[in-house]
């Protein structure tokens, strides 16, 4: 059993979202949540004509402002300043979260704590006691977009794998996420368990020992 | 009829203890700085403030939370670096916290204004957020059971208001202003102008004047730059 390793070494935060957006279909409505999965937008092209959702309440956000492009009355949910893209629009909150909600949005990118091979999603509150738990809109997108890929690094900083058989983390959502994107593969979650459909500078075989649940090379 | 304010006082002057605000904005933008500003200076106090985040810095939001004037807030995302005012109330005890999904938020808000009395979304399914909460299977999905959230006054921010109180925004600064501005029972708006009837398309009217109690004209807004506040 095996699957294509399609790079040398274990692909950099930009590498994987080379990645993800090239599986990003042409035409979608994409949500790309705060922080790695932002780098996304910066592998899209107009040719793809991907039209970007921010839930503050606009369609067709454009990339980070500079300079005198900057205005406070346009930011994106990061509450970083962007500009327009020719085509997009606004609404208010109660509208940008029903077409989310709704499933209108083909797909979106999250971070993730951990992910689990049911594809629960755990990305909001560490459980840790003291904590203080803020949510945002992780919990409407995970639940409402069409398709839910999850961006991260396989691994903790101590080495202890984030896809695993059950999150002991809360939860986001249950059963929300399709595809893992993590530096070192990416992983489908399918009916009958999770496929491996490309590695990164590790075989299949290695992988394996770094995740303790059953994996299986995609068909 | 519309009320329209000489002052941010007077505009804020009916805020009264233990009234439940809602305060606009995601960000700054939006954020009514100048109203918030004023319900500081009134002195209400046992508020319970509904907003998407738990202020950030110093000022606003912050400071109306640091004074303890703010008995509970309902929001979606409070921590964040700049929260400190709120995560000292918190961890004090001093404060209480609904944290809620920002869909959520925002659809209770909605449902407010719209009359309806609850409804059922499967966002927050299997999650602590849902516990104990009813759930019903619906559409083959869990969906749980959310309620409305009324509030006595909004504070939001708009553009441009005509003289019958129809609204329009600006960019992203729109976020929770039309929908705060229906559930809450007197809406309270600041403008950077305002026009006469007939001066706005009724075709670009974001929000109908029926939503909106009071406005008041704020000759130059505070700028702020987005960048020099916390990112959630």
């Amino acid at each position: 059993m095996s699957a294509p390793q399609n790079s040398d070494h274990a692909l950099s935060p930009e590498e994987l979202a080379e990645v993800v957006a090239r599986d990003i279909p042409a035409g979608a409505y994409v949500n790309l949540g705060i922080g790695q999965p932002t780098l996304v937008s910066n592998y899209l092209s107009p040719e793809d004509d991907v039209t970007l959702h921010t839930e503050n309440g606009m369609l067709g956000m454009g990339a980070e402002a500079k300079g005198d492009e900057v205005d406070a009355d346009l930011i994106n949910a990061g509450k970083i300043p962007v500009v327009e893209t020719e085509g997009c629009s606004y609404f208010h909150h109660a509208d940008s979260f029903a077409m989310m909600r709704g499933g209108h949005l083909d797909c979106c990118v999250l971070g993730a704590f951990q992910v689990d091979q049911n594809g629960n999603l755990a990305n909001w509150h560490t459980g840790k006691p003291g904590a203080i738990p803020a949510v945002g809109g992780a919990m409407d997108l995970a639940t409402g977009a069409k398709q839910t890929f999850v961006m991260m690094t396989l691994q903790t900083k101590k080495g202890q794998s984030k896809l695993v058989a059950e999150c002991d983390m809360p939860l986001t959502g249950v059963g929300c996420v399709s595809r893992i994107y993590t530096d070192k593969a990416v992983f489908l979650i399918e009916e009958d368990g999770v496929r491996v459909r490309e590695t990164f500078g590790i075989g299949f075989d290695e992988l394996t020992e770094l995740v303790d649940i059953e994996l299986k090379p995609a068909n | 009829m519309l009320n329209i304010a000489d002052s941010v006082a007077a505009a804020v002057e009916p805020i009264h203890d233990g009234a439940c605000v809602m305060i606009g904005g995601f960000g700054v933008a939006g954020q009514p700085v100048e109203l918030i500003d004023a319900l500081i200076e009134n002195g209400a106090k046992d508020l319970t403030v509904v907003n998407n985040n738990a202020g950030n810095g110093d000022v606003g939001l912050a400071k109306l939370i640091q004074l303890g004037r703010v008995k509970k807030i309902i929001c979606s995302f409070p921590r964040q670096a700049d929260s400190w005012h709120f995560d000292e109330k918190y961890h004090a005890g001093e404060i209480e916290l609904e944290v809620v999904p920002q869909g959520n938020l925002a659809e209770r808000i909605r449902a407010a204004g719209a009359g309806i009395g609850a409804f059922y979304t499967p966002t927050g399914y299997g999650t602590p957020l849902a516990e104990g909460k009813e759930v019903r299977e619906l559409d083959g999905k869990h969906q749980v059971l959310e309620y409305p959230i009324h509030a006595d006054f909004s504070l939001t921010k708009a553009h441009t208001a005509d003289t019958a109180g129809n609204l329009v925004y600006r960019k992203t600064a729109r976020n929770f202003g039309p929908i705060m501005a229906a559930a809450a029972k007197h809406s309270i708006v600041q403008v950077s102008e305002i026009v006469e009837r007939g001066q706005i398309d009724p075709e670009v009217v974001v929000t109908p004047g029926i939503y909106v109690d009071t406005v008041v004209k704020l000759e130059a807004p505070k700028q702020v730059d987005p960048r020099e506040e916390g990112a959630a």
